[in-house]
């Protein structure tokens, strides 16, 4: 089994910027319900805003004076919303539940096979 | 065929066999084509001096299989973890990957073997480029060389492509796999649009002069046989062969004894290969009773090529029919090219009024330098000289190679001298 982070997309303009669409819309639920019975999906979560990012760069190498910078790391029409974990067994499994995800019309997913780190 | 030729014509089809087989039980794409690879140069230097043995596949399947077990047992000493985690399957270890070997029955699965390659190679999770330059490396055997002169970039950049493809199809897992029944139609057309690019790659080099170009029309033909070969039952596989076939008949007239190119009105009608001509149209007539009445994009363009093929001159030219089948074409596939081919169809069927007209509806050719000499003809048979000449200046600075520019500077000195 592979795990694959998917990486959601959205239009900036599409992306909701108030606490008070926070509420999850049903697909999203149902989708998150169903691949979890599966056994598929492993976790995920929706991102605030961009608007509320903080940027953080370490200048100088370890140590070194930390710089922030208020907002995304790349000023882009599209922007990350949230993300999820599958576990599936190749790719084309993987890509079959992440078209079932909402985001997949509503924006872009991106997959991403995760790297094994050994300690 | 010499005897060098044979010996490269059986490494090549039978590395295809040997590979296809070898990367399922292994597991592992790049290391099979490795094992293959140091297969081929044993081949090579044990066979030119023995001659080649009775069975080769299976002299090269054992060859390879002992290259492939050396190279994982190389590997997996040097990072046992990694390639566990990178492989098909269940990340077998080198010692169970042995047994498999061993089990191994070469002939039982070798189509679906076969389609599983090429359905790797061509998934749309790779980028057209490079399923494009790993269908020429794994399924049609070119060297990396050969591959990287087709395409004119360094052979580095090849080299690098392909590598970084098959880095993506161990890392992010693409199946080894026949799609499904319901997939098919969609991963099939993929596969088919990589064997017509290497095909039109082959018509219409990018850039600089097909001086010492790899033969990419054969090799697009070799694939396309291999498709029907595998799947006798897609009709479009067998209409993408038909229509390679008779654009093949024409390749040897597209250029004049000097290697300017001759279009298709002025071609010497005698030199087309009437072999192939009579090769395509029955692949075609063989995919039309396949089809059930539906006609895909390519039975449209092999009909189209065929209503060319046989016809006696450019002007003795069935073009109503070229019209009509431009039309089902564009009903299909919205393409701007497709568009000006049928305005040049309509010049010749209703005059070069109605001709012109087709042609300033098409938006987006701005840049083609097609469409500004098709202006030009057009304007030209009016009597509009000037502007003829206008727009064939704009199509020699637009002409994607030397020999095109020569052949619309020609046309446009014949326009300047027309003017006076």
């Amino acid at each position: 089994m592979t795990q694959y982070v998917a990486l959601c997309y959205y239009e900036r303009n599409q992306y909701w910027d108030s606490p008070s669409e926070t509420d999850l819309s049903p697909e999203y639920t149902e989708f998150a319900r169903r691949a979890t019975e599966a056994g598929v999906m492993r976790g995920g979560e929706a991102l605030h805003p961009v608007t509320m990012s903080t940027t953080i760069t370490v200048s100088g190498g370890k140590g070194g004076e930390i710089l922030l910078v208020d907002g995304p790391y790349a000023e882009a029409k599209e922007v990350l919303g949230g993300y999820f974990l599958l576990e599936a067994a190749d790719l084309d499994q993987a890509i079959a539940w992440a078209a079932q995800n909402p985001a997949a019309w509503r924006g872009k997913i991106e997959l991403r096979p995760i790297a094994p780190v050994h300690a | 065929m010499n005897a060098t030729d044979t010996l490269v014509e059986v490494l090549r089809s039978e590395g295809l066999r040997v590979l296809a087989t070898l990367a399922r039980t292994i597991g592992d794409l790049a290391v099979a084509e490795d094992a293959l690879s140091e297969a081929t140069i044993s081949a090579l230097d044990t066979w030119s001096k023995t001659g080649i043995p009775d069975n080769p596949r299976a002299w090269l399947a054992v060859v390879a299989r002992r290259k492939a077990l050396d190279l994982l047992r190389r590997e997996s000493a040097r990072a046992a973890k990694e390639t566990a985690a990178f492989r098909w399957g269940t990340g077998a270890a080198p010692d169970q990957i042995e047994e498999a070997i061993e089990a191994m029955e070469p002939e039982t699965s070798l189509r679906d073997d076969m389609l599983r390659l090429i359905f790797t190679c061509c998934h749309p999770a790779l980028g057209r480029e490079a399923q494009v330059a790993l269908s020429l490396r794994t399924l049609a055997r070119l060297e990396v060389p050969a591959i990287a002169r087709a395409f004119l970039v360094p052979e580095a950049t090849m080299a690098k492509r392909l590598v970084r493809a098959r880095s993506k199809i161990a890392t992010a897992r693409i199946p080894y796999a026949i799609p499904s029944d319901t997939e098919l139609p969609g991963r099939l057309t993929s596969v088919l649009a990589v064997v017509y690019l290497v095909a039109t790659e082959a018509h219409a080099p990018t850039g600089g002069d097909a001086v010492a170009r790899v033969d990419l029309e054969a090799e697009a033909i070799r694939l396309a046989r291999l498709l029907v070969g595998l799947m006798p039952d897609e009709p479009e596989a067998l209409c993408l062969l038909a229509l390679l076939l008779l654009t093949s008949a024409r390749t040897s007239a597209r250029t004049d004894a000097d290697g300017n190119p001759v279009t298709l009105a002025g071609q010497d009608r005698t030199r087309w290969n009437r072999a192939a001509i009579a090769a395509g149209s029955a692949w075609l007539f063989e995919a039309v009773a396949r089809s059930g009445g539906v006609a895909g994009p390519y039975q449209i363009q092999a009909h189209l090529a065929a209503a060319h093929s046989t016809a006696p001159s450019w002007q003795v030219t069935d073009w109503n029919r070229i019209v009509g089948l431009y039309d089902l074409l564009g009903s299909i596939t919205a393409n701007p090219v497709v568009a000006l081919n049928r305005a040049v169809a309509v010049t010749e069927r209703d005059g070069p009024e109605a001709g012109l007209a087709a042609l300033t509806t098409i938006a987006g050719l701005e840049y083609s330098y097609l469409w500004h000499a098709a202006l030009a003809d057009n304007l030209r048979r009016l009597g509009r000289t000037s502007e003829a000449a206008g727009e064939l200046h704009t199509a020699v600075t637009l002409a994607p190679s030397e020999a095109e520019q020569r052949l619309l500077q020609g046309r446009l000195r014949t326009v300047r001298s027309e003017l006076g």
